[in-house]
């Protein structure tokens, strides 16, 4: 469907993937009716630097920011705040907000996010358990994160681990709780979850693995303990539960988009309905350098999807997809990870796991799939361009330290 | 407080002020400033504050770090002014900087 002739583009959502479908729209030259409909009521944000920097307190609100307000206004575009929307109308093209705003769209933008994953164990209702989404979340969590007291994290990802970097700096006294056997289970090899484990330890944090939390004990009201299955007990002042996200695909589903594990996409981000699209942590979406669909909850994603979308929505050259890339920042340590390494059969370490330089490349029937670089920047870049160019890559030679990731690169034509 | 003088790969040019221990990069994005597109939002984790420092400045800003050398390494349309504008402080002692923009960040 050519929508190149849009009068009326809603985005749904403004968190870092619908703010990119509206820049990418204007500076694509879109010069008609673009709405943002944002359920928080802030200007749209940066997420990362919510378990980082922004908890720290090295950063105030208005750096997380991805445009002042006034970028908003000079172009045009209306940021509607505290606008949740309800239902979608595919027959009349138009959108129902909670609060009795309606709007028509000749092309919709869904871009939802998605939510944290709820505990379910009894006292989880307790007050002073906390969740990490958005700047809410963040200033609750600032304002109680003081010095001494014991902050219990349940769950061993990127949101518990950072936050766990951070609050040490802050002087709580940190404990992580996971399920699974090792730190990033999920999302990583047992070298690196042991390297992450050993600096998490060294810096202070007690780090709990293959743990069944059963329930929490409250004082008052407030927790005070995180008892388990075997029924040892910890006692805590403070929890935090990053125990990952959900899509939020309710909304396009009510309406009839088809939706599985995120709502569905193609490589333009269109959904099953030729007028709607969908951008971010809340899209199925291709994964083209891996011949599957997927999930991707990144930065990179957002801001390639809101690419796409406004592309998509121009009839304009869209951009070519990057390989994914994530990153965490944890206390002086850097994780860039380039591509996806879920189904990798066999790695390779480079440098020594030992030391706070080092780079894993996992590879998939010979072809590398996936690198995780500690503090290794070159690793990480090469990674990204050999991942893209899918050129077999020998294992042996990113092991050769004697080479530099340079001369490995130009070892290869891509 | 400094002026900073953005000029665009069409030589287009744009000077704003930035206070004192910003970056370069957040002073761009919170001016409007196009041609930095800085998708990581300043972790020095995707090189897509790419900018050309004008010769006379480059003795005046902090030296790159490493994870600074290595990220412009690989990054496209290098020159040996090359900075990544997320890594450049606002201070007193850099008023005037002029930095040029490349054509694009990817």
């Amino acid at each position: 469907m050519d929508l190149s002739d849009a009068q009326s583009i809603v985005v749904v959502g403004g968190g870092q993937a619908g703010a990119q479908a509206a820049f990418s729209l204007r500076q694509g030259g879109y010069k008609y009716k673009l709405t943002i409909l944002c359920e928080e009521a802030h200007l749209p944000y940066q997420r990362p630097p919510l378990s980082k920097a922004y908890l720290q307190g090295d950063l105030d609100g208005e750096r997380l920011f991805l445009k002042p307000a006034n970028w908003y206004s000079k172009n045009n575009v209306e940021l509607k705040f505290g606008s949740r929307v309800v239902t979608i109308d595919r027959s009349t093209n138009t959108v129902q907000c909670e609060d009795g705003f309606q709007i028509r769209y000749d092309a919709l933008i869904l871009a939802t996010g998605s939510k944290p994953r709820k505990l379910k164990v009894a006292g989880s209702n307790l007050k002073h358990i906390y969740e990490l989404r958005g700047i809410e979340d963040a200033d609750l969590l600032k304002k109680v994160a003081l010095p001494e007291k014991r902050l219990l994290i349940v769950g061993a990802g990127y949101i518990g681990l950072e936050v766990a970097a951070t609050a040490i700096k802050l002087g709580l006294d940190v404990t992580v709780i996971e399920m699974a056997e090792r730190v990033l289970e999920r999302v990583t090899a047992p070298i690196m979850s042991a390297f992450f484990t050993r600096v998490h330890q060294q810096n202070g944090v007690k780090i709990l693995t293959n743990t069944t939390l059963s329930h929490f004990e409250g004082h008052c009201g407030d927790v005070s303990m995180a008892v388990f299955a075997d029924g040892s007990k910890i006692p805590c002042d403070l929890v935090l539960v990053g125990i990952g996200i959900i899509p939020d695909t309710e909304l396009a589903s009510d309406a009839g988009i088809a939706c599985n594990n995120g709502i569905t996409v193609d490589r333009n981000t269109r959904t099953n309905d030729p007028r709607i699209f969908a951008v971010g942590d809340n899209t199925n979406r291709p994964l083209v350098h891996y011949g599957r669909k997927g999930r991707l909850e990144s930065v990179h994603n957002a801001i390639e999807q809101g690419k796409l979308a406004a592309s998509a929505i121009l009839g304009s050259n869209r951009p070519v997809e990057d390989c994914p890339w994530f990153w965490s920042d944890q206390y002086d340590v850097k994780l860039q990870i380039a591509g996806l390494s879920q189904g990798y059969d066999e790695y390779v370490v480079r440098g020594n796991n030992k030391s706070a330089k080092f780079a894993v490349f996992y590879f998939r029937n010979g072809r590398l799939i996936s690198t995780d670089a500690i503090n290794s920047p070159a690793e990480f870049l090469v990674s990204k361009k050999l991942i893209i160019s899918g050129v077999n890559v020998v294992s042996s030679e990113l092991e050769d330290t004697s080479k530099t990731m340079k001369e490995i690169l130009n070892n290869y034509t891509i | 407080m400094a002026s900073i003088t953005f000029i665009d790969y069409q030589g287009e040019k744009r000077t704003v002020e930035g206070a004192n221990g910003l970056s370069v990069m957040e002073v761009a994005v919170g001016n409007g400033v196009p041609g930095i597109d800085a998708d990581c939002g300043g972790a020095c984790a995707c090189a897509t504050c790419h900018v050309y420092v004008n010769e006379e400045f480059l003795g005046k800003l902090q030296p790159q770090d490493d994870m600074e050398i290595s990220m412009l390494e690989f990054a496209e349309n290098i020159k040996s002014n090359s900075r990544l504008a997320c890594q450049i402080k606002i201070s007193d002692e850099i008023d005037g900087l002029i930095v040029t923009t490349p054509e694009s960040q990817h």
